[in-house]
């Protein structure tokens, strides 16, 4: 996780490319074409729904790398539970990347948190990157009419990192010159939503501060469901439900320990049969490790967060950009479609 | 060996370690597991072996599902080559779907409405054990865990609920298997719901992560203790604790001792 921008890949990345035929910088490196499984292959819908093996469907996360850490993306169906870091609030950039992808999509959204005006937080939602990758494609374009691609030497290091080998697919994505086409975005933080898309929106907005029961928070959930149905061969369009740490001490049912996992139960098998994801965010520190552990066996996908501190300078010598870097995602398990396989994902 | 033994052993897929681990007869099975080390394979593999139960009579099994929809389990055992639709359909396997259970009624006491499913429950064994299936029944719950849950954590009436469940084993010729997630009782103080189930089993199945970590041919380890019943017909090799490792693919599960794997 990166301030300021989410996943967003160096310019020279997205340079050493081989989109169309232009292939820029000459190296002892080459990377063999990435080959296309099945769910890469099949264009997304209009409303940014991928379709997997299995029957799977996915949205995405707002944040490319992570679908792809997640083979796919959010799945349809499934919930998705973040495990705050106590003393910093990097999960927002994870709810706002999701939600605003969700809105770019034209998906509509159920949004609780313990706020007195949930709705405020709307303004807090990123725009997508799409000018500055414009930008970086010309800059490629450029780079191909000179022949030999000189300038994007630069670029190339011996030392290969992960990310660079990721901006192959990324601008295979952006084929699609269409916004909307597009599967996923990269979002950019210092840049808030357009208001007009916000206005257009089917977006439920409720609060769950001093609030002493979760009855609301289920009724307008199962609510909102009901209008995604899962149907044999039906259109599909998808919802999106982000409930921000549901758990806090501001909540008024905050306590009520098996009223919250009795929500969340029957909140799974809500959205199991629908054409949703939910991602709950938990501050897990106030719960007690028992009650913490029926929560993660309650997740689809598990996801948890730890901020790195500044100024360590141990973890500086390990991690290249440390400077740049605000937290750790650490993948705990991911949802599967009718499998008793796990997920040997387990990455941070 | 006797005729009984051959069923058992065909019942039990005679052949891996995990069936040589599990002692036959055992009336009450307790599959443990935990986040980092899901069993929920173990019961897929139980339910399989309960519906192939061969020798004539065939078996029987009532799956008591919180944890998944039907469409979840017919899909996972379909890929294991166990038709659960057939079997739901001819009756071999009765579903009861518990996503939503006790539902309904709020104001309902939750005792009630354990005691409304033990009957169902009750009958459905009854029906099985009067036709020509002779065979072995199993009910299996996925998983008390969730049940407790349902229970708004009522662990009392919880436990009732299974005692009865126990009494039909007894008393029906049917065995109980039932999953729970050790790490989450695991932190707490005084006598929980798995010390009561521990206590309970004539066998546990724990699933554990590897202290080493994370590999990509082990997914974690498997420990089997018979709990010291008596055994009437087969001797379990003298052996009270299993241990070994295992791998989960779409098919099943391979079960090998550390570092015999090839």
């Amino acid at each position: 996780l990166s301030p300021g921008r989410v996943a967003a890949p160096p310019p020279m990345a997205a340079a050493a490319t081989g989109t169309g035929g232009q292939t820029l910088g000459r190296s002892s490196f080459s990377r063999a074409a990435s080959s296309k499984t099945a769910s890469s292959s099949s264009s997304p819908t209009a409303s940014g729904v991928k379709l997997g093996p299995n029957g799977a469907a996915f949205v995405s996360s707002g944040i490319p790398d992570l679908d792809r850490i997640l083979d796919g993306g959010f799945l349809l169906g499934s919930v998705v539970m973040v495990m705050e870091d106590s003393d910093a609030p990097h999960h927002l950039l994870l709810l706002r990347a999701f939600m605003a992808q969700g809105v770019v999509h034209k998906q509509p959204l159920l949004f609780a948190a313990p706020m007195k005006e949930p709705r405020s937080f709307l303004g807090a939602l990123p725009a997508p990157v799409a000018s500055s990758k414009e930008d970086a494609r010309q800059r490629a374009m450029g780079g191909g009419a000179a022949g030999d691609g000189r300038a994007s030497d630069e670029g190339l290091r011996i030392a290969w990192q992960y990310r660079k080998y990721f901006g192959d697919e990324r601008n295979s994505n952006a084929e699609h010159r269409d916004n909307k086409q597009e599967f996923s975005h990269d979002f950019d933080l210092r840049k808030p939503l357009e208001r007009h898309l916000l206005n257009a929106q089917h977006i439920e907005c409720l609060s769950t501060q001093d609030v002493d029961t979760l009855h609301d928070l289920q009724n307008r959930s199962s609510a909102f469901l009901s209008k995604h149905q899962r149907k044999e061969g039906g259109n599909l369009s998808a919802g999106r439900i982000a409930i921000q740490s549901l758990c806090a001490p501001q909540c008024g049912y905050f306590g009520k320990d098996w009223d919250m996992v009795s929500f969340l139960r029957s909140l799974k098998a809500m959205v199991r049969s629908s054409n949703a994801v939910a991602i709950i965010t938990f501050p897990y520190t106030v719960l007690s490790d028992s009650f913490c552990k029926r929560w993660q066996h309650l997740a689809d996908t598990l996801l948890s967060i730890k901020a790195i501190p500044d100024e360590d300078k141990d973890l500086a010598k390990l991690l290249t950009g440390y400077q740049d870097m605000v937290g750790f995602l650490h993948v705990h398990k991911v949802a599967q479609t009718n499998s008793q396989v796990p997920t040997q994902v387990n990455m941070t | 060996p006797p005729p009984q033994l051959e069923a058992e052993m065909e019942e039990y897929g005679a052949g891996d370690l995990l069936s040589e681990a599990m002692c036959a007869g055992a009336r009450v099975v307790v599959v443990e597991d935990c986040v980092e080390a899901p069993a929920a394979f173990v019961l897929h593999l139980l339910l399989k072996r309960a519906l192939a139960a061969g020798g004539g009579g065939g078996g029987g099994a009532a799956l008591l599902a919180l944890a998944q929809p039907f469409s979840h389990y017919d899909r996972v055992l379909r890929k294991m080559g166990c038709n659960l639709s057939m079997h739901r359909k001819s009756e071999r396997l009765h579903f009861f779907d518990l996503q939503g259970f006790p539902g309904g009624t709020q104001g309902g006491a939750i005792a009630d409405s354990l005691a409304q499913l033990y009957s169902a429950v009750q009958r459905v064994v009854e029906t099985c054990r009067a036709g020509e299936n002779a065979g072995r029944f199993t009910v299996m719950i996925d998983d008390v865990s969730l049940l407790e849950v349902a229970a708004n954590g009522s662990a009392d009436d919880v436990l009732d609920f299974l005692h009865y469940c126990v009494t039909l084993t007894s008393e029906m010729n049917c065995s109980l298997v039932v999953l729970i997630h050790e790490d989450i009782y695991s932190s707490e103080d005084g006598v929980g719901l798995l010390a009561h189930l521990r206590y309970i089993a004539d066998l546990v199945i724990k699933a554990a992560p590897l202290s080493t970590g994370l590999a990509t041919d082990v997914h974690g380890q498997l420990s089997v203790v018979n709990k010291g019943m008596l055994i009437e017909q087969r001797p379990a090799k003298g052996q009270k604790v299993w241990s070994f490792h295992f791998k989960v693919k779409e098919n099943g599960a391979d079960f090998f001792y550390p570092g015999s794997r090839h």
